[in-house]
């Protein structure tokens, strides 16, 4: 049984679990898809690119800002078969880039981004230096564009506060 | 207007002079006119008669040498103006720089050209970016000039006398420029650099520091086992990966000189330079050492400086010097070194940074013999924020880190009496400790304001710009400083980190032609000790109503667990053990009986405004951000808010 009281102006009230069964019977408005105001994913609403996006870290206004963008944008425009497949020398120039700057870019993530330049993801889901909680997952990337990019999380927070689900 | 008058003043002359030939030319003309029209009519149906020929001729003579005298006076005028204009312009370049905003840019013909001779004479050496330094191309410098003479105080190449380079460090213009190095001013750069491809973006800082993020300085940095932790600056993040406090290292960031020539462009960070003056209709700003640099757009992120007790300004250098008001790396370093050589330390201040502090130095009293003491005029912990019962509940909670709370407390005076501070309380209470701590709020820094003729809010303090964060044209203001309108809450100046991570990037955006105003809510959190975090959204005044939904709390409920078990937390941690002193409540549901022992385990809290929530607090319950963010965006009145709690499953882990 869930419990109420007052103290002046401050409600209190204690559930059980029991209590929260039911489904919420709160009305929440659709969200617009399309609204301008707000906060875009990876992917904006005509196709393109969102650079700014704070799933991507750093890695778009780094000093190898411009190599990533090109080696991205010619990996999602790809209509190869093999997508990115003409995208070798953008992302070799990226990764040369990025070796100039190890401090920025851990040497690990080479690796990974080489290997994923193959399988054509691209070094999106490379972590930026700065330790983003995101996990290094493509398919978190996609799923952040999907969802409600402002829980993306942002490599400036010390603390996370959501994940992209 | 001035512009308008001075040209016109200009060309007054001119048209002065070459009315003047005209008129001679049409009197002259007019002369022969006179006569002329008499003799043409008569020999229209003639080549006309020999002797008016030779007249004719006389005529075109003296027209011709007219005209010919006319334009040379004009050209020469205009060359001569050319010539004082420059000279203008390079002396007023040479003068301090609040002399050259007085006077019009273009020089006026009755400026005694004498004058002028002896003035730039007398010039002393130019301004450091006089000199372009070799790897430093300005081509639009001299022809932006010569164009737009109020853009730039550039002397130009030309400049009689050039004197030696002095700084080569400091660009002389730069596209972007962001007053501020925080973390407003980082997020702010790092949008512009992913929006506008190869920008050059300059970040001007009176700290000699690059960019670093700030609420580690009051948590996480104090939790480190590592001993060098105020040499490296480095944390434990929730997801046990390390990291530094600076958002970038050195590496990321160009320097200054080679932003100008940079091929793609950058971030570049000059420090230890304040501004001191800002000129919005030319466009530029002057530093600390009279150097100048102009920008197209310019963000100011100058956040704040922490206020200080009156009573302790007053109190005379003894107790100053041993007062720390925090904010910064410095003050970090500063505190950490104090609190290892000292008995008692007091935290004068009960919101977030003070109760924070009192909890981080409430840990180390543990290994230590280190007296923490907290003294507040509010009831509880926490009292601004959290309603009182709550705010109670973290009281009891902060005690049990170890530090002493004393509430409702109002300092009288503090007087420094061998070596040992005493704090004289209003209600007579005494206290003595070793150093202070006041953490009673920030004062915005608007010192630009009154040279940049920016408004600043009366009510919450700050620059007021609009929503889009726009103070004027070119100028955006973000982070702490900013006091901005929220279109779902209203005018308000927030002061917390996730603020100026949003805000700094919707300047950035805007800045890049976004024009967008602020609607993403940024939300902000604390954590006192193991067992209480939260986080929270929105206007968060413990003046508003409330309606609390609390479910009963297991030990699974607290910050610590909530990262282990879902790996996907979100709290700082505490690097003690300690989760055996959070209460394990019984699982059956709680009787009515058992609640008056009221434990707050998990819950959300509404913060309503005329029906509407407008705040919310996500008591020890993760991951739940965006629902709570979605609420206050529709702005809905809802009937029953237990409805609404259960939009979070505050039941579920």
């Amino acid at each position: 049984m869930s419990y109420c009281k007052e103290e002046g102006k401050d409600r209190i009230i204690f559930v059980t679990k029991e209590d929260h069964e039911a489904p919420s019977n709160a009305e929440l408005i659709a969200d617009d898809p399309n609204d301008p105001y707000e906060e875009q994913g990876l992917i904006l609403p005509n196709g393109d690119i969102n650079w700014n996006c704070p799933c991507l870290g750093g890695m778009a206004s780094g000093p190898c800002g411009s190599q990533f963008k090109e080696a991205f944008s010619c990996f999602h425009y790809s209509k190869e078969e093999l997508k990115g497949s003409e995208c070798i020398d953008n992302f070799r120039n990226m990764q040369e880039c990025m070796q100039k700057y190890p401090e920025l870019y851990p040497q690990e993530e080479d690796k990974e981004s080489s290997s994923q330049a193959e399988s054509g993801s691209g070094s999106v889901s490379a972590e930026p230096t700065e330790g983003s909680a995101l996990p290094p997952e493509t398919d978190s990337i996609a799923a952040a564009s999907t969802s409600e990019s402002a829980v993306s999380p942002d490599s400036m927070s010390p603390t996370d506060n959501q994940t992209a689900s | 207007m001035l512009k308008c008058r001075s040209v016109w003043k200009k060309l007054a002359p001119l048209a002065r002079a070459s009315s003047t030939a005209c008129r001679l030319n049409v009197r002259r003309a007019g002369l022969n006119n006179g006569r002329i029209p008499s003799c043409v009519p008569a020999a229209q149906m003639s080549t006309g008669p020999a002797g008016g020929g030779r007249q004719n001729q006389l005529y075109f003579l003296l027209v011709g040498v007219a005209t010919v005298g006319g334009s040379v006076y004009a050209y020469r005028t205009v060359k001569g103006d050319q010539k004082r204009y420059q000279e203008r312009i390079d002396e007023i370049a040479s003068r301090p720089f609040k002399q050259a905003i007085e006077k019009p840019a273009t020089p006026t013909q009755s400026e005694p050209p004498a004058a002028e001779a002896t003035e730039t004479e007398a010039v002393p050496e130019p301004e450091p970016q006089a000199a372009p330094s070799p790897a430093e191309p300005s081509p639009p410098a001299p022809d932006a000039e010569i164009l737009a003479p109020v853009e730039t105080t550039e002397p130009p190449p030309e400049t009689p006398g050039d004197s030696t380079p002095a700084s080569l460090k400091v660009p002389s213009h730069t596209p972007y420029l962001l007053i501020g190095g925080g973390t407003a001013s980082f997020a702010a750069a790092r949008s512009i650099r992913a929006r506008d491809p190869n920008a050059r973006v300059l970040i001007v800082t009176d700290e000699p520091v690059p960019p670093y993020m700030r609420p580690p300085l009051s948590k996480e940095l104090w939790f480190s086992d590592d001993p060098s932790v105020t040499e490296t600056l480095r944390f434990k993040q929730w997801n046990g990966k390390e990291r530094s406090i600076y958002f970038q290292p050195p590496s990321f960031y160009i320097n200054a000189e080679e932003l100008a020539g940079a091929e793609n462009g950058g971030v570049a960070v000059l420090t230890g330079k304040k501004v001191v003056h800002m000129d919005v209709r030319g466009n530029k700003i002057k530093l600390d050492d009279d150097t100048e640099i102009s920008y197209d757009k310019c963000l100011i992120a100058t956040g704040g400086v922490p206020r200080n007790l009156q009573v302790i300004e007053r109190a005379g250098e003894e107790v100053v010097k041993r007062t720390t008001l925090f904010r910064k790396v410095e003050d970090f370093k500063a505190l950490d070194k104090v609190s290892r050589n000292i008995k008692s330390i007091t935290i004068i201040g009960g919101g977030f940074l003070g109760s924070e502090l009192a909890c981080a130095l409430g840990r180390r009293s543990t290994e230590s013999d280190l007296e923490v003491i907290q003294m507040f005029p509010e009831k509880g912990n926490m009292g601004k924020v959290l309603p009182e019962y709550l705010s109670n509940w973290t009281t009891e909670k902060v005690k049990r880190e170890g530090v002493k709370v004393i509430s409702e407390a109002l300092v009288k005076s503090v007087v420094c009496k061998d070596d040992k501070l005493e704090i004289q309380l209003k209600d007579g209470r005494l206290v003595k400790t070793d150093h202070i701590v006041a953490a009673v709020g920030l004062e915005p820094n608007v010192d630009l304001a009154k040279s940049a003729g920016l408004e600043v809010d009366s009510d919450f303090g700050g620059f007021r710009v609009n929503a889009e964060l726009q103070a004027r044209s070119n100028i955006w203001v973000a982070g702490d400083a900013a006091c901005f309108y929220d279109i779902r809450l209203g005018r308000r100046r927030v002061e917390h980190h996730d603020h100026a991570v949003v805000s700094g990037r919707l300047a950035g955006e805007n800045m890049t032609g976004a024009n967008k105003p602020y609607w993403h809510q940024s939300m902000f959190w604390s954590d006192l000790g193991p067992d209480v975090g939260y986080e929270a959204i929105g206007i968060v005044d413990s003046s508003l109503p409330t309606v609390g939904v609390f479910a009963k709390a297991t030990a699974k409920d607290t910050p610590k667990a909530a990262t282990e078990m879902s790996g996907t937390g979100i709290r700082s941690e505490s690097e003690t053990e300690d989760t055996a002193t959070s209460p394990v409540a019984s699982s059956t549901p709680a009787p009515a009986m058992v609640q008056h022992k009221d434990e707050y385990g998990k819950g959300v809290i509404f913060y309503l405004r005329d029906k509407v929530v407008v705040g919310i607090i996500l008591w020890n319950v993760f991951n739940r951000m965006p629902i709570a963010r979605k609420i206050i965006k529709d702005g809905e009145e809802h009937g029953d808010l237990n409805e609404v709690a259960k939009l979070f499953n505050i039941h579920d882990d």
